[in-house]
């Protein structure tokens, strides 16, 4: 027999990387060093080809004739495809049909895939597709949520979620209101643009790495292009370079293009988008343009409201229907709309079809009811957070979603006196009034507001998840499970589960890259849910392999299974102890097996959507943010000089990769809200299509003073992973305290009487037209 | 005699090259030729600062170390110069101070922006060991993180201040013998050749203003490359060959920097952060401005030669080189012209420059009396790294309450970086009041008829240059008030 590796004798004094510790990213070190490897930094196989797409050149029209000699002529092409040459299904729409792989006949997007190339390089495929002469019909397009709703032009039939009678709440109400709020999109901008190799196999089948947030709908896709059998093809995922929704179906063309030019040469492919072909080729966060009628009382209390939440979803439904729907969930953030009446449309328009992005519709629906919350204030004359609190949820009546969902552990009337209180908003403004008293051009806003964030896809059957763990005869524990890692911490935080479980440290465990081969049938990893389910996976993987070992110590040695207790790398059985390897090397060899998978679903979560009624969330995470801007009324410039934020992540299972979730959430939403702006001109293309015209924040835009506190010794009431809470979306929204904080300096010019129109993103130019209202009304 | 190479050390190895295509960039080169992939290409267009590599120099018995943007820069311009990529940090397995801290700090989180700030950083401490935050800020402007939130990599900056030397420190005698036994090997000119599908690519180096003008007659069609930072955009975005490159980082002539008494000389060639210090002393919201040009990276390799003769309609220098009056030293052949800098701009994308000929230097005067007053204005949606809407310059002389002087510029409001001749007719011999100003902020409108495009609306535009001319006057009338949100210092 082969011998069994020796055992450690020093008894560490306790577990490195267990649950609740700020231990570091998985891949620290080798982020710093340059030796993550993504997946372009993969060295090319000895035949490996490289793909490129050739785009349309309009935005809605049929193709008349497409004549490619001269892409096919140039030196270095291998293969040129076009959907005729799909073997299997063409359309990969990931829940409804409508994106064709490569454009069949009408092109309904300026960008959009009408033919591959695979190349000898890189350099040669992208002139290759350059040189393709395309003759269309061209019909209008529809480029603006105005033309779509007057055309009724929709991806996917209009819902309503509806309580009480809302129209005669406001009609009864004695002050009413209404506004129209447009919200712009979001480019993902991940520093990784998208990319697929594939290799193919002696099956027929496809290995494929994938840049992506969802392998197995990658992998169903590209088994249905191809016209194979699911099991033939695998897809590995190592880590992306950013993800944020925008690799959850928008990572799966390429793979399918990779694989259609694999399987057309049998050689690899590597397809890798170019910054601007991302940029035009792929979808980004809804734009919205909401409207709104409400009615309140003389303190702000809102009796009635009618919302119509427009998304404009591009050219095809992707995941709009349950973006606009989460858009629709969150448009009571924390306030009780006792008449509700919230409309969703989802326009079609010939655009890119616009996808997940962090926060999934949330943001949108979100902000908008905060927006009347701030043109309410302005009303009555009160300050917005007063107006905000009257109408918060209660504790135990006014505590039922529009939707039919009962507000359980409602911890935000709490976080938002003690963020309040915390960081000095009341003699803040003061001051800012004073200051705004005695500067002409220079005025300051504050702004303090919540966020609620239901938290489980809603769509039901997404909330399962499976782990796979393999312990070694060394102790050595080799970790997979359905999520993927795209920067969030995911790995690290599954893994300090599995320490916790086992009670040996975490460098003990290895997770190896998300693979359909190990852990089938997975879902995205999306609506903050990573954790939350593939940790509750894991650890049931890991209690099942625990569980065998204690069921096989207690007979090998007679004692009770209680005695045995694993503890410090070691395990306390009886009055013996040994280590933690030495027990599952025994455990070997009594032919104990030491691998297992692990499965969760997430209970309590039911929803009819016919009726718009039911418990579509586990629960819900909270925060509360304050920021203070200050505005140039000369050019509309502005600073965001300070904020302070109080996050319920419940107990945190990793703090300091929690906190680096709510920072960087916060400043991504700032961006949304500020300096972002989607561009597209009256042909439909997309003129912000590149970093030089497109502005995510960089390093001074940071806040001034940024404090950010997690909510301490609340734990989440529902039996999630250690009780803590999902953090990847839920901070996103934070920053519509900047926002807000905008409007409230612009108001300030007109004294608090005028609550300023300031659709997103409030760029220099947007903040200097509502300064402009404000000095004419 | 040319010389068909060019040297470099490459972390520690003297490295030759000759037989590469000349529009290889640094990066395509460490990826695609070295197979060191810690080097990332995020956008390809010097705008995310993934990429980012530093360059060591010796100068003056020192070691220099600049940041750089490895996707737009090309070969030539490493010669005689160190190469220094994330993989040469660590020192044995240990990783550098700089890579430890971003650990520590929890600074990366999908990790592929990550080297590139790990080598601003790396730069940024060689240069200032205990770095303030400005200088923090300035350094890592130019690199983009989606993830973190910037918080977490401000911390780690900080916690690597005086971390005392490392191997490059260790080695600076032998690195220095070698990059100089490099220069004095290198005689004769240099040149990078390749014969490819699409025709002789070509890069030639030269080694001196004589070198370089001989060039251009043979050459007229050659593209000269300074900084490289827009024009290899057309390699990497455009996907195009430049054909005949003319690299003029390595001629002394149009590296110089002179300080006289009644003006500024500087290279054409010479980049920006070499030069702001000294123009900020008698120009500070110039040399405010600069900082606000692209990034450090950008601004490590951009000059003031390549930012005029490439004539973007928007600046960001040419709006204030107009007002303050600055002239061009234009050389063909061994004749040297001078024109005023406004007379090279003759329409989007069009000058006056001839065949064969060459910006040499550009001449900024200094300010006459302390009654002159340079107010430089820049307006973009991000405040740093980022492309002007608008960009004013007023550079008024007040004399007793009145206008004696007044030129005006602006870019992004025409074709070209143009004066503003009404506004400036409506100023000057004015009593220096509001009413004046109100009467030239109406002048405005007749001067210019901007455009819509990406960055800003034509009405916007107009409204906010006429209202940063009333920032101007409130600013010099009455410096007490409060005016501004976008800080610099």
């Amino acid at each position: 027999m082969r011998k069994l590796v020796d055992l450690p004798t020093k008894e560490s004094s306790k577990v490195a990387g267990k649950v609740g510790v700020s231990h570091k990213h998985e891949s620290a070190d080798k982020h710093v060093s340059g030796k993550a490897v993504y997946i372009d930094d993969r060295p090319d196989r000895s035949d490996q080809l490289h793909g490129a797409i050739g785009q349309s050149t309009i935005a809605h029209g049929i193709v008349k004739s497409m004549d490619l000699s001269k892409v096919k002529a140039h030196p270095g092409v291998e293969a040129v495809i076009t959907s005729g040459d799909v073997p299997g299904k063409v359309d990969i729409g990931p829940v409804f049909g409508g994106d064709p792989v490569l454009v069949e006949e009408k092109v309904e997007f300026m960008g959009q895939a009408l033919f591959a190339v695979a190349a000898t390089s890189h350099e040669a495929a992208v002139k290759a597709a350059k040189l393709a002469v395309v003759e269309y019909d061209e019909l209008t397009p529809v480029l603006s949520v105005k033309d779509a709703l007057a055309k009724q032009n929709f991806v996917r039939p209009t819902h309503t979620q509806s309580r009480g009678d809302a129209k005669t709440a406001i009609g009864q109400s004695k002050h009413k209101l209404s506004g129209e709020l447009q919200i712009g999109g979001q480019e993902h901008f991940y520093l990784e643009s998208q990319i697929s190799i594939a290799e193919p196999t002696e099956e027929g089948g496809m290995l494929v790495y994938s840049s992506s947030q969802h392998p197995s709908e990658v992998q169903i896709l590209v088994a249905e292009v191809l016209g194979v059998p699911f099991n033939k093809v695998t897809i590995d995922m190592r880590r992306m370079g950013g993800g944020f929704g925008g690799k959850e179906t928008q990572a799966a063309p390429w793979a399918c293009l990779a694989a259609l030019l694999a399987n057309k040469t049998g050689r690899s492919v590597k397809m890798r988008l170019n910054r601007f072909d991302d940029m035009t080729a792929t979808g980004k966060r809804h734009p919205f343009e909401n409207t709104y009628d409400v009615g309140f009382d003389d303190e702000g209390l809102v009796k009635g409201i009618d919302f119509t939440i427009n998304g404009n979803c591009g050219y095809s439904p992707d995941l709009s229907d349950a973006i606009v729907d989460r858009a629709m969930f969150h448009s009571d953030n924390a306030y009780f709309l006792e008449h509700a009446n919230v409309v969703g449309n989802r326009c079609k328009t010939n655009t890119v079809s616009h996808t997940a992005y962090r926060g999934f519709g949330g943001p949108q629906g979100m902000i908008s009811i905060e927006g009347v919350m701030d043109d309410i204030a302005r009303k009555v004359g009160k300050d917005p957070l007063e107006v905000r609190k009257l109408n918060l949820y209660g504790q135990n009546d006014r505590n039922v979603t529009h939707y039919g969902q009962t507000v359980e552990q409602n911890i935000l009337p709490m976080m938002i006196d003690k963020l309040e209180n915390d960081c000095d908003y009341q003699a803040r403004r003061a001051a800012i009034t004073k200051f705004n008293h005695e500067n002409q051009f220079i005025k300051k806003g504050i702004a303090l507001t919540p966020v609620k964030f239901g938290i489980s896809f809603t769509v039901q059957h997404l909330n399962q998840a499976g782990a796979l763990i393999h312990l070694y005869t060394d102790g050595s524990i080799q970790l997979n499970h359905g999520g993927t890692e795209m920067g969030q911490g995911l790995n690290t935080k599954i893994a300090q589960v599995v320490a916790q479980e086992f009670q040996v440290d975490i460098d003990n465990i290895l997770v190896t890259a998300t693979r359909t081969d190990k852990v089938p049938n997975t879902s995205p990893t999306a609506a903050s849910s990573g954790t939350d389910l593939n940790g509750k996976a894991a650890q049931a993987a890991a209690k099942t392999i625990r569980g065998r070992l204690v069921e096989f110590a207690s007979e090998h040695f007679e004692v009770t299974q209680e005695e045995v207790i694993f503890k410090d790398n070691f395990v306390h059985i009886g009055d013996k102890t040994m280590a933690f390897a030495e027990l599952v090397q025994l455990a070997y060899l009594n032919r104990v097996s030491l691998s297992s998978t692990g499965f969760y679903k997430t209970p309590k979560i039911h929803y009819n959507r016919e009726q718009a009624h039911g418990r579509p969330f586990f629960y819900y995470a909270n925060g509360v943010s304050c920021s203070e801007v200050v505005i140039d009324t000369l050019t509309g410039e502005y600073k965001i000089e300070r904020v302070d934020v109080l996050h319920d992540v419940g107990d945190s299972l990793n703090p300091a990769i929690d906190l680096g979730q709510i920072e960087g959430a916060f400043v991504q939403g700032m961006g949304w809200l500020t300096t972002e702006e989607l561009m597209w001109n009256d042909k439909g293309r997309l003129l912000s299509n590149g970093p030089a015209t497109y502005k995510i924040p960089a390093i001074a835009d940071m806040p001034e003073h940024f404090n950010v506190e997690l909510l301490q010794n609340e734990p989440n009431r529902e039996a999630t992973i250690y009780n803590s809470k999902a953090v990847g979306e839920p901070p996103f929204m934070l920053a519509i305290s900047v926002w807000s904080a905008m409007r409230d300096a612009i108001s300030s010019v007109s004294d608090y009487k005028q609550s300023p129109v300031l659709h997103t993103p409030a760029t220099p130019e947007r903040v200097l037209d509502a300064v402009m209202q404000m000095q004419q009304d | 005699m040319i010389n068909n190479q060019i040297q470099f050390l490459l972390n520690d190895q003297l490295t030759t090259l000759s037989d590469i295509d000349p529009n290889t960039t640094i990066l395509q080169y460490l990826r695609q030729h070295q197979h060191k992939s810690g080097t990332k290409e995020g956008c390809a267009s010097g705008d995310c600062g993934a990429c980012t590599v530093v360059i060591a120099e010796a100068v003056a018995g020192k070691l220099r170390y600049k940041s750089l943007n490895a996707c737009i820069s090309l070969l030539p311009s490493l010669h005689g110069k160190q190469l220094i990529t994330v993989e040469d940090l660590e020192d044995g397995d240990r990783l550098h101070p700089v890579q430890q801290a971003m650990v520590d700090f929890h600074g990366s989180q999908c990790g592929f922006c990550t080297p590139g700030f790990i080598m601003s950083l790396f730069a940024l401490h060689k240069n200032f060991p205990d770095p303030s935050k400005h200088q923090t800020l300035e350094a890592l402007a130019g690199n983009l993180c989606r993830c973190t939130g910037y918080r977490a990599i401000v911390d780690a900056a900080a916690a690597a201040k005086n971390h005392g030397a490392d191997q490059f420190d260790r080695n600076v005698a032998h690195t220095i013998a070698t990059l100089n036994s490099i220069a004095r090997d290198t005689m004769a000119q240099l040149s990078l050749n390749k014969e490819l599908n699409d025709g002789a690519q070509q890069a030639f180096s030269p080694l001196s203003l004589s070198q370089l003008s001989q060039i251009m007659l043979d050459n007229p069609q050659a593209r000269l490359v300074a900084g490289g930072t827009d024009i290899v955009l057309e390699i990497t975005q455009m996907h195009k060959k430049l054909g005949t490159i003319v690299y003029v980082g390595n001629v002394p002539e149009l590296q110089k920097f002179e300080e006289h008494d009644d003006k500024f000389v500087i290279g054409a060639a010479l980049p920006y952060s070499e030069f702001t210090p000294h123009l900020a002393v008698h120009y500070p919201e110039f040399g405010d401005m600069i900082e606000r040009i692209g990034s450090l990276q950008i601004r490590n390799q951009g000059t003031l030669g390549g930012n005029v003769g490439n004539a973007s309609p928007i600046g960001d220098t040419p709006p204030v080189l107009i007002a303050l009056d600055a002239k061009l030293n234009l050389r063909c052949d061994d004749k040297v012209r001078q024109i005023a800098i406004e007379d090279y701009f003759v329409d989007y994308k069009v000058t006056s420059q001839q065949t064969s000929e060459f910006i040499e230097s550009i001449e900024i005067p200094k300010p006459v009396s302390k009654a002159q007053q340079l107010k430089v204005y820049k307006i973009s949606k991000r405040f740093d790294d980022d492309i002007s809407a608008v960009l004013a310059t007023f550079n008024l002389t007040i004399e007793n309450d009145v206008i004696t002087k007044a030129r005006v510029a602006f870019g992004g409001m025409a074709g070209i970086p143009a004066r503003a001749a009404n506004c400036e007719q409506a100023l000057n011999g004015q009593p220096f009041t509001q009413a004046t100003i109100d009467a030239a902020k109406a002048q405005l409108a007749s001067d210019y008829t901007p455009m819509s495009d990406v960055r800003a609306s034509k009405d916007y535009r107009m409204t906010v240059a006429q209202n940063l001319l009333q920032k101007a006057f409130i600013e010099i009338s009455q410096p007490q008030t409060n005016t501004g949100v976008v800080q610099y210092a």
